[in-house]
């Protein structure tokens, strides 16, 4: 009886050898090197204890991957699951549903470092590269915003005229009866409108009146003095200029002509200041720096939902299409509406398969690499370092600390551990029943 | 999953790696020039980093020591490999008779192994009669020379597009005060005065080396560099103050910095549409210019010299490739002889590709007005160092996100916080120089 037990069991073990020759030689041994790895210094020569571990949570850039990483599980997997969950119960409903489908699945034939690249250009902050911002400011102008005819003009430098956050205006009010001359810089001579002729002093004026002269005192190539008008210094047609008196209230209004004259009537003995609104200047809405390190980790996030929606989604539909109609029939039969169906009914059976979708992708969330190691600029790589692109970093891009990066390692694997059960228990309990 | 991806990719590129390795290994050249000079018979064996191009031009320098002496001259390329390769043969016993090094801490590490030869007097004699002190001093070990710098390049070259620069009536500055004044005019005229690329801080670190080389001059700067000195020292804080004049000048410096790549920023001085006049950065930005295709270096494409801040002597900072010799005979000697002398760079120069820093190279025959420009420099600065950052440990120095690049990054951001920097910096060097 013993004899032919030992049998059997040398039989199972000589079965399961090559299996476990793999298992013991491509994750058991690289767990338990790394393990070693992490209480050593960053070339391995020496035993540094629990060093690492403490490095590893006083460092900035480390609390920063953690906390990073918290947020990602909070919001990623949910927001995933909860999409997936959506589109599988609504396009069962349409025709078509399979194209709805494909279309929804298809960034995840997409690598995940193209798909990085992807939204990175998308999310540029210059409306003049990334689409993001370009929409934004399309929208904002076709509603009557940025079209300023001088956009980013200022004064000259040295010529009594102040910039007070977009309104021109001399640093000193004027009494009627002087003259407010504006040099202005900054603007292109190709973007001088061809309406403009060359700048010429303004008439003197009269006793109500205040006069003067809005030029752009550059000449091309250079010649000239500064803050005179000079042959080849073109007037700025078109700006409007106010009058405004002491208590706030615009006097006087008027438009600069070709030359850049302005003539401002009808004014009392008090003394104005005299102001280019900032009408004339507006550079308009930008659109938002999306990649700055406020938002970095926003974008990320939603580039991956992007991708991983569609994953939830295949899983939940063929969830869907193994769960058995006739209680949902039943239920309509009996007077529920299609919520109550949905929550009551629909939901509680594909509970399996939301906890699995969940699991998985909390599991591959906590490993997110690619997306963040792509996606954020320079001055933004800090805010949105991640555990994974933080170990890379120390252990290979240029830390050259594999100590620490082990150390790192090791913490994502207990982090991945719960997740990793629960998945596991769950398949045993499935095969049970 | 799909993101278990990336951890198995580690390894068939380190397998490649290895390849590679090998490959280059076996891309061996044989001149046949073979003729009866003093040293016909003998068999030299030389290696650098050098392919394609490169390569040709290096073994029609070698031709010329084959025709000179008689000798058979062996070239192999170690590609990027140099360190692992060289180190391969030394334990082999079989090391090049001359290999090209790139980096002078791998020259200091052979030397201090003892496998490299010291000059022999004649030699020395030579490189004293054709190379300034700095180049001399960087080929110099523990107090023994070892080195001969045969090639050379900048990073002490300010860009600039002459189109938009004589539009605004700007010239080429004659320090940094007047460098500020000129960027000014351009900013007046409508454009920026200059883009700076800012998405990773290795262009920062340069900025801050040509400033620091400037104003601290050459003893600190190696002192700084072997932190010998702490980061909070008072000489970085003056340079770190001339830095914040120009990148704390919203109106001077272009917007968005932080976010553009640094390629993005040639392409906003010299592409098709224009947006800043001026970008900093060594002499491989013409290759840039060049790539891009809507400006012509030399013609519109210019450079001048990092400008002098505090009324400083001409300092250079740039990179380079050592000779250094493996075995002591006669024929080894005459070759690192010729390669001192202006005869071996004059083979290459004309050719493009190489700036000589050898100081009796005939300067009429780099074959355009930039390269020559870019030679003068070099030649003409009265000190010479190796880009910091290249020597540094590379936790300090070369990490995306950490250390001295992205320290860099943040004072650009905001240069109203010095002493900050400073302290920002003096840590992150403390953690890295524990080794």
């Amino acid at each position: 009886m013993g004899a032919s037990r030992r049998r059997m069991f040398l039989i199972a073990l000589g079965f399961l050898a090559p299996a476990l020759v793999l298992l013991a030689g491509l994750v058991l041994y690289p767990i338990l090197y790394t393990v070693v790895r992490s209480f050593f210094s960053a070339e391995g020569g020496a035993f540094v204890g629990w060093d690492n571990y403490v490095t590893m949570f006083t460092n900035d850039s480390t609390f920063t991957a953690i906390r990073n990483n918290v947020i990602w599980v909070l919001v990623a997997p949910v927001a995933c699951t909860v999409l997936g969950l959506l589109f599988a119960v609504l396009l069962e409903k349409i025709k078509w549903s399979t194209a709805f489908k494909l279309i929804i699945f298809m960034p995840m034939a997409i690598s995940m470092l193209a798909a990085g690249v992807i939204f990175r250009g998308m999310f540029q902050e210059s409306p003049n590269l990334g689409v993001v911002n370009a929409a934004a400011v399309a929208v904002n102008s076709a509603f009557g915003g940025g079209d300023a005819a001088y956009p980013g003009a200022t004064p000259r430098g040295d010529s009594g005229l102040i910039d007070d956050s977009g309104i021109l205006a001399g640093e000193t009010a004027v009494t009627a009866g002087s003259e407010q001359n504006f040099p202005l810089v900054g603007l292109r001579a190709d973007d001088v409108p061809t309406s403009a002729a060359q700048a010429e002093d303004a008439a003197s004026a009269g006793a109500d009146q205040i006069t003067g002269t809005v030029w752009l005192d550059v000449v091309v190539g250079g010649d000239g003095t500064v803050g005179q008008i000079d042959d080849g210094k073109s007037g700025l047609p078109g700006i409007k200029i106010d009058a405004v008196a002491a208590d706030g209230t615009i006097a006087s209004t008027t438009k600069t002509d070709a030359a850049g004259r302005y003539v401002l009537d009808d004014l009392g003995k008090e003394a104005y200041r005299i102001a280019l609104p900032a009408s004339n200047f507006d550079e308009g809405y930008q659109g938002v720096s999306w990649l700055s390190s406020g938002l970095i980790t926003a974008v990320i996030i939603l580039s991956y939902i992007w991708i991983w929606a569609g994953f939830a989604m295949v899983m939940i539909a063929s969830g869907l299409s193994a769960i058995d109609r006739s209680l949902q029939e039943a239920a309509r039969m009996d007077g529920a509406n299609e919520w109550k169906v949905f929550s009551r009914i629909t939901a509680p059976l594909l509970s399996p398969v939301l906890i699995v979708v969940f699991v998985t992708l909390i599991i591959n969330v906590l490993k997110i690499f690619d997306l963040v190691y792509v996606i954020p600029p320079g001055s933004s790589k800090p805010a949105a370092n991640v555990i994974a692109v933080e170990m890379w970093t120390v252990s290979f891009g240029g830390g050259s600390n594999q100590g620490l990066g082990s150390a790192l390692a090791i913490l994502l694997l207990i982090l991945v551990l719960p997740s990793m059960i629960i998945n596991v228990r769950k398949f045993r309990e499935e095969r049970k029943s | 999953m799909r993101s278990t991806m990336h951890h198995s990719l580690l390894t068939p590129l380190a397998g490649a790696g290895i390849l590679a390795l090998t490959l280059a290994g076996c891309s061996s050249a044989t001149p046949d020039a073979a003729g009866s000079g003093e040293f016909a018979g003998d068999t030299l064996d030389v290696s650098a980093a050098w392919s394609g191009a490169e390569q040709t031009n290096f073994e029609a320098v070698l031709a010329a020591f084959e025709e000179q002496s008689g000798a058979t001259v062996n070239y192999t390329s170690f590609g990027d490999n140099a360190a692992t390769t060289l180190g391969t043969q030394i334990e082999g016993g079989s090391p090049p008779n001359v290999a090209m090094l790139a980096q002078p801490a791998l020259m200091n590490q052979l030397a201090a192994d003892g496998n490299l030869q010291p000059l022999s007097d004649e030699a020395s004699a030579v490189v004293a009669e054709n190379y300034s002190q700095s180049w001399v001093d960087l080929g110099t070990s523990d107090g023994t020379q070892y080195g001969v710098w045969f090639k050379a390049s900048n990073k002490s070259t300010m860009w600039y597009n002459a189109d938009l620069y004589d539009a605004a009536g700007a010239s080429v500055p004659e320090d940094w005060d007047d460098f500020l004044v000129q960027l000014q005019l351009v900013a007046d005229s409508g454009y920026a005065g200059i883009s700076i690329g800012a998405d990773v801080g290795w262009p920062l670190t340069d900025w801050f080396e040509n400033v620091y080389l400037q104003t601290a001059g050459g003893d600190l700067y190696d002192q700084l560099t072997n932190h010998e000195i702490p980061w909070t020292d008072p000489s970085v804080t003056v340079a770190l103050d001339a830095l914040a004049t120009l990148w704390g000048n919203d109106a001077l410096v272009q917007t968005g910095a932080a976010q553009r790549t640094f390629p993005e920023s040639v392409t906003e001085v010299f592409g098709a549409d224009p947006q800043a006049a001026t970008m900093f950065e060594g002499d491989f930005v013409a290759g840039n210019i060049t790539d891009d295709g809507s400006s012509v270096v030399g013609e519109n494409a210019l450079f001048f010299d990092f400008p002098s801040v505090n009324g400083s002597a001409p300092a250079v900072v740039g990179g380079g490739d050592v000779a250094v010799s493996f075995t002591d005979d006669a024929a080894t000697d005459a070759l690192m002889q010729f390669l001192a002398s202006p005869e071996a760079a004059e083979v290459w120069v004309p050719e493009g590709g190489l700036t000589s820093p050898n100081n009796n190279v005939d300067t009429a025959l780099y074959p355009d007005e930039t390269s020559r420009q870019i030679a003068e420099a070099l030649t003409g600065a009265e000190t010479f160092r190796f880009d910091m950052s290249d020597l540094t440990p590379s936790a300090f120095g070369g990490t995306p996100g950490q250390g001295f690049w992205q320290i860099m990054i943040q004072f650009l951001q905001d240069p109203s916080d010095v002493a900050g920097t400073q302290q920002a910096l003096e840590d992150a060097a403390v953690a890295a120089y524990v080794d």
